[in-house]
């Protein structure tokens, strides 16, 4: 059935069973491949986005819920997708290393600092703690989201 | 940007027609290899200058997350005096005979840490030659002799003159000198030049990584694709004795349902109609594996017993004097079991591939550590021949070695197969991902240390039980080395001094499939080795780290490690109450590598706190000291993960961990503070990717030693219920 919702501020339709998640619906119906598949089941933060400004699991978020709503993916968190002041801090800080699960952290912790300017160390261990990186740059996501959270 | 070659001829230096752009390849290789490696090598990367200036450097490793597509291309850029600014990295396409690491006998496998290692050479003289043929050009064009030219910058610079020409102004009238320059190691520049090796660069792959426009297997998409996911057999080696797939076939997109050899597949339009078919097949399985024998416990009692019996047959790994005699005669023998259950890789990127087969060709997009084992898979799904095998490279969500394995691509192209012209691409979930794991072997060990009356070494013999990694994965390689397995039962070797020393090998035949999985049998052996020093030092009432470096006399890289991460840690400072430190060392991947743990024990509970974590590694010349940096502490936390809770329960071979719920790996909240310590030396550089792995077990076993009383354990992982029965047992 078609249904509408908006994806990084443009108005969209998708073709797609109700209950489809919204992560194939972003990823191989809108071809924005930067949001990742990791567990289908909610438990390693790879797929999140953002619906009406909230990180979500879209993993585990059927289609149907966006109707309506906004969803940002990573490419759509900022215009030139290189300015956003986490974006810029995971290059200064060399955050990634084999990249995969970083759209996702990058997405959760624009959530925190859309909603606490300046988080403490062990607030942003408990908001990030959701999202697993196997290549282990726990470290430096945390220094990289303190920079720009003092930018 | 620049244009490429379109035909490559081994023994030629191209220019291409018009403007489009010099490019060079490297005629001349038995002068350039190696000598080592020259006999299975047969060609080398290369470089092209478009008129913008712009080096398009060929990477000939993939992307993972190492960093190795901008530590080669540095390499190369260095030798050729290359602006980096004006460096273009590109994974290089596979073509094993241009791009095949020396190191592997010429194959384009990107594993146990070898890029570097491989190829550092190979770029620099790449570069160095293509400087030449760049310096050769501006001579002809300034008409000045070749001694009177230097270069700097992307520039040939004559300073007599002060006339410059660009890289890029010589590729626009660049032709082929005759004869060819050729590059040897004397045109390599001095350490003391450096601009790019042994400083930081940012990484290239990283703005990509941080928007979503980084590609990988998974993010394969071409016009007329179709889906499939499948259900595969619970154990390894079976198959589907009965399909009802009447419900699977109902779902709306599902186009059809396939027996594949080990599971069963639903084709659709769209990924999420494949899975809904794939949750409605009836499959009944033939539960005929071998595997379906074992638990984690049996296996264990099986190996622990196998390891101890020295009359069982054996291949020796290492034999260096009469170790079985020095121990019968010793006047007392250390003796320790341990043993390891199956780990997984977990590549946030679950297993996928696609696959076009057409007109007998075969076409795989699938983020992959081995082009050679993806020709292999398309060929032998196809009913074809490897060179018809075309495997593109993109970036890999983590590798660990799992994407060296084929099944993904496999599975793809059987299904290619039966709709040719039509690409398929399958995609695992995680719970096929951990299920169908090729875990890191389980195994089982015993180390036997024979002492003098002074407590003084006489014999060390050390017994490794464990599925062949190369019996399956490399099997002509196998029989060449007549069963000995490098790979799940190596590093049993040291630089200790001991007089006489004996590493055997029983391969396990129990239905498990075993992969090569970051640090592989490094990270089980040198537990076993380290936990036995530590004893040993226990025994003559030394200090763990004098002891370390009293065996390792001659070894001064060794030593050196050893004293910086004391040094880091306070070695010597008394911890606060209820915390103690431990020891690691490690030479695996000829790296010289050693970790301290700073950890506690809720002895009611058993559970261990890694409270810091500190390393030092000496990799020879650090090409990329941050980076090297970056993968010790991701490879110090695929350590600390194996080392305390990753773990996988076999149920009558059926593995009971699925996804992220059951099997546990590190998460924010799990990571202590680590500080790494890179000693970059003049010396050849050598593996980093997993040299963080080994190191770590054994620093956390020997702290919780000195807090048990000498209590030591000897299983991985350490988990709360085993750290108990060691509190309890003897």
């Amino acid at each position: 059935m078609a249904i509408s919702f908006t994806i990084n501020g443009k108005p969209t339709h998708v073709d797609a069973e109700p209950d489809t998640p919204l992560l194939w619906v972003v990823r191989d119906h809108l071809q924005l491949t930067g949001t990742k598949f990791g567990c289908g089941a909610g438990l390693c933060g790879a797929c999140t986005v953002h619906l009406d400004g909230k990180a979500v699991r879209s993993c585990q978020t059927p289609v149907s819920h966006a109707v309506g709503k906004k969803v940002t993916t990573i490419e759509g968190l900022s215009a030139d997708g290189m300015s956003h002041p986490l974006q810029k801090a995971w290059v200064e800080e060399q955050v990634p290393q084999c990249g995969y699960c970083q759209s996702g952290q990058i997405m959760q912790a624009a959530e925190l600092l859309a909603t606490n300017k300046k988080p403490t160390r062990d607030e942003i261990v408990a908001h990030m703690n959701g999202n697993i990186c196997r290549c282990g740059t726990y470290t430096r996501i945390i220094e990289a989201i303190q920079k720009a959270a003092g930018a | 940007m620049t244009t490429h070659i379109q035909k490559l001829s081994r023994r030629s230096f191209l220019v291409s027609s018009g403007a489009a752009g010099i490019a060079v390849t490297f005629g001349t290789l038995d002068n350039i290899l190696p000598a080592e490696a020259a006999a299975d090598f047969t060609a080398n990367a290369w470089v092209s200058i478009g008129p913008d200036g712009i080096a398009t450097i060929m990477s000939p490793a993939v992307e993972m997350g190492q960093g190795t597509l901008t530590a080669l291309p540095a390499c190369l850029a260095e030798d050729l005096n290359a602006d980096w600014a004006k460096v273009h990295s590109q994974t290089a396409p596979d073509n094993e005979k241009l791009y095949g690491n020396p190191k592997f006998h010429g194959h384009m496998v990107t594993v146990a840490s070898k890029a570097v290692d491989g190829y550092f050479e190979v770029m620099r003289l790449a570069g160095a030659q293509a400087r030449k043929i760049l310096v050769a050009n501006a001579a002809r064009i300034l008409k000045v002799p070749e001694s009177e030219l230097t270069t700097e910058m992307s520039t040939v610079v004559h300073k007599k003159s002060g006339r410059k020409l660009g890289y890029g102004d010589i590729a626009k009238q660049a032709k082929m000198p005759d004869p060819m320059p050729k590059a040897t190691k004397a045109d390599l520049k001095p350490v003391s030049q450096f601009r790019y090796i042994g400083k930081d660069l940012a990484r290239v792959d990283i703005p990509l990584k941080v928007n979503g426009s980084a590609k990988y297997g998974l993010d394969t998409q071409l016009p007329g694709m179709v889906y499939a996911s499948v259900l595969h057999a619970p154990v390894q080696g079976e198959k589907a004795a009965k399909i009802d797939d009447k419900a699977a076939k109902a779902v709306k997109g599902v186009m059809s349902v396939h027996s594949l050899p080990n599971g069963v597949a639903v084709v659709g339009k769209t990924l999420e109609a494949t899975m809904k078919g794939k949750a409605a097949l009836k499959v009944t399985w033939t539960k005929s594996a071998k595997a379906r024998k074992w638990s984690n416990d049996t296996l264990a009692a099986k190996y622990t017993k196998i390891a101890g019996d020295w009359s069982h047959k054996s291949v020796d790994m290492l034999k260096n004097g009469d170790a079985d005699g020095a121990i019968g005669k010793a006047k007392k023998v250390l003796a320790a079991d341990f043993v390891n259950d199956h780990v997984a890789h977990c590549a946030m990127e679950p297993l996928n591939a696609t696959s076009l087969v057409k007109d007998g060709n075969v076409h795989l997009w699938t983020s992959n550590q081995s082009v050679i084992d993806m020709e292999l898979a398309g060929s032998i799904a196809a009913g074809t021949k490897p060179n018809m095998v075309k495997v593109e490279r993109p970036f890999l969500g983590g590798g660990f070695g799992r994407r060296t394995d084929w099944d993904a691509a496999f599975e793809a192209t059987l299904l290619a197969k039966q709709m040719p012209g039509t690409p398929v691409k399958v995609v695992w979930s995680r719970q096929d991902d951990v299920m169908r794991d090729m875990y890191r072997p389980f195994a089982g060990q015993r180390i036997e240390v024979g002492l003098d009356e002074n407590n003084n070494v006489v014999g060390w013999r050390h017994r490794i039980v464990a599925a062949s990694y190369l019996a399956r994965g490399i099997p002509p390689l196998f029989k060449a080395l007549k069963g000995k397995d490098p790979v799940s039962a190596g590093n049993g070797d040291f630089r200790y001094a001991v007089p006489a020393q004996r590493v055997d090998y029983v391969r396990a035949q129990d239905g498990f499939q075993v992969g090569a999985w970051r640090g592989i049998s490094a990270g089980y052996t040198k537990f076993a080795i380290e936990s036995m020093v530590d004893e040993l030092a226990d025994t003559k009432g030394v200090d763990p780290l004098e002891l370390r470096i009293s065996l390792l006399k001659g070894h001064p890289r060794a030593i050196a490690v050893l004293k910086a991460v004391a040094e880091m840690a306070n070695w010597k400072q008394k911890r606060p109450d209820g915390r103690a430190i431990g020891l690691g060392y490690s030479d695996a991947l000829e790296t010289h590598t050693a970790a301290v743990a700073e950890v506690s024990l809720d002895s009611k509970t058993g559970q261990i706190k890694v409270h810091h974590l500190w390393a030092a590694v000496d990799p020879g010349i650090a090409v990329q000291p941050k980076n090297v940096m970056a993968q010790m502490e991701g490879a110090m936390l695929f350590g600390l993960g194996a080392a305390l809770k990753e773990q996988i329960h076999l149920k009558d071979g059926v593995p009971q961990e699925s996804n992220f719920d059951g099997y546990h790996v590190n998460r924010m909240a799990d990571v202590p503070p680590i500080e790494v310590k890179v000693i970059s030396t003049n010396n050849r550089p050598t593996g980093i990717g997993e040299a963080g792995v080994p190191v770590v077990a054994p620093a956390i076993a020997n702290a919780v030693a000195r807090l048990t009383g000498g209590k030591r354990l000897r299983q991985l992982p350490m988990t709360p219920k085993r750290v108990k029965q060691a509190l309890r047992g003897a």
